[in-house]
């Protein structure tokens, strides 16, 4: 069966260079220097970025970062609470935005 | 549970399980990533640490056991053979014990082994793989932690994470719960505690098909862990890769991860790792005393490559310290990431 996301792809990734490899270059040396243990630690910049694959719902990122939120030691609990974050964060910002349906409301209504 | 011998599954025959991990294409054999790093063929560098196999009796049947050890394994190491052991011991100068099984305690002759190890020598460092729930298996072990430090034994103790739930899925149903008892229990008698000499030492194998966290971070959060939660103490965490071999390749296989698996250990080879595996300062006495590379290839039935010095018996130190280490692709889990070894992490 053809789908659009093919779990074999994540495998690609470091291949897109392929196409243009100076920005392909620029672009893993950053994202190698981000996930680094730095003020944050390496194992909490993994749950970050599982919320964030979350967030913006990409299977890959979501497959990639949930082994490796587990590589780091993280167990289902911890990793559970990130996507809640994320899912919090998605659920607030709708929510937020009722101000401003709110404010609309409020100038048009006697 | 059974072990897989007694449900006579084909994975506990050694040459099936050879044959199993020789046969996929992953691109690259272990030999070959040995020579691109100029480490082949595979050299002791000295032997340090005798590992000793006394047996694969075992109160637990844990879901990744590479000895695919339980309670319906028989096979125990005889007082003949631990006696050719101490001779060997004393001979030869051996620094370190490290006393394995199943579970070691299970032998009857293991207090008397151990008493007969320290009495060589007060400086031999004498380590026992202890699964703790052994401690409080039947009344006649709760005395265990005192005859421990009696013979100033540094234990080692499995504990798969800080949380009944994933200690339990790999290692039984209520694991958990006996094993901080058993942690309790050699706390109160000073092991892991700071300003004590009495090592208690933890190992952290991953629960599923993914390479351990860094030692070091993982170390600190199970500290701080088992320390809130629990009021548990300990000295060092071990992170051990497990190796794709017995009852982990039967898992592997049967929850189709074995390709991505040995792909992941095969793609993380790191040569620091490679030059610093187990095998080059360790021997492995089986519990039949025939003599082996490690504990992974005593499991695969893989004798040390020197045929005048395969048994306990026929110790010929030289040649053993000249052999060639036989390596399979199983190796990989030795070399993977931070690498892995009975002491944790090697890179
Ligand atoms: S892993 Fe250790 S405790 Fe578990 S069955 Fe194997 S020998 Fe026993
Ligand atoms: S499995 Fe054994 S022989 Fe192979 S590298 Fe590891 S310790 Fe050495």
């Amino acid at each position: 069966m053809k789908t659009y996301y093919n779990p074999e792809d994540l495998k690609k990734f470091g291949k897109i260079g392929e196409f243009q490899k100076p920005l392909a270059d620029k672009f893993f040396d950053y994202y190698g220097e981000v996930f680094k243990e730095g003020a944050l630690t390496a194992r909490e910049k993994s749950l970050i970025a599982l919320a964030v694959a979350h967030a913006i719902q990409c299977p890959y990122c979501i497959d990639a970062y949930t082994v490796d939120t587990m590589e780091k030691g993280c167990d289902e609990e911890q990793m559970m609470e990130a996507v809640h974050v994320a899912a919090a964060i998605r659920g607030g910002a709708s929510l937020v935005h009722s101000t401003q349906m709110m404010n609309k409301v409020k100038e048009l209504s006697m | 549970m059974k072990s897989l011998k007694a449900q006579n599954h084909p994975l506990s025959n050694s040459q099936y399980e050879i044959d199993l991990l020789e046969s996929p294409d992953f691109g690259v054999s272990f030999v070959q990533k040995l020579e691109e790093t100029n480490l082949f063929p595979l050299k002791p560098v000295q032997i340090e640490t005798m590992q000793i196999n006394m047996g694969k009796m075992c109160n637990q049947v844990c879901k990744h056991c590479h000895v695919d050890a339980g309670p319906d394994r028989k096979e125990i190491m005889t007082r003949d053979i631990m006696e050719q052991c101490l001779a060997v011991i004393e001979n030869n100068h051996i620094k370190s014990l490290d006393l394995t099984g199943g579970a070691p305690e299970m032998n009857p002759e293991f207090r008397w082994f151990v008493s007969n190890i320290r009495s060589i020598s007060p400086d031999i460092n004498i380590i026992v793989r202890c699964n703790l729930t052994i401690i409080l298996a039947n009344p006649k072990y709760r005395d265990l932690p005192e005859f421990f430090k009696a013979n100033q034994v540094e234990v080692v103790s499995s504990l798969p994470y800080f949380s009944a739930a994933k200690t339990d899925s790999q290692r039984g149903d209520g694991v958990f719960e006996k094993s901080i008892q058993a942690l309790r229990m050699l706390n109160d008698i000073g092991y892991g505690m700071e300003n004590s000499d009495l090592i208690l030492n933890l190992v952290y194998n991953p629960s599923g098909a993914f390479l351990p966290a860094a030692q070091a971070g993982l170390e600190a959060e199970f500290k701080k862990k088992l320390k809130s939660n629990f009021n548990i103490n300990f000295n060092s965490l071990f992170t051990i890769t497990n190796v794709p071999i017995s009852r982990f390749l039967e898992y592997l296989i049967r929850s189709e991860n074995y390709e991505g698996y040995m792909e992941k250990l095969i793609e993380s080879y790191n040569p620091t790792a490679a030059a610093n595996v187990m095998c080059r300062t360790t021997i492995s006495v089986g519990w039949d005393g025939y003599l082996y590379d490690c504990d992974f290839n005593q499991m695969l039935d893989l004798k040390v490559e020197t045929p005048q010095s395969q048994h306990i018996s026929d110790w010929n130190h030289s040649a053993l310290k000249n052999r060639n280490i036989v390596v399979n692709q199983h190796c990989f889990g030795c070399t993977a990431g931070a690498g892995s070894s009975c002491g944790g992490a090697t890179a």
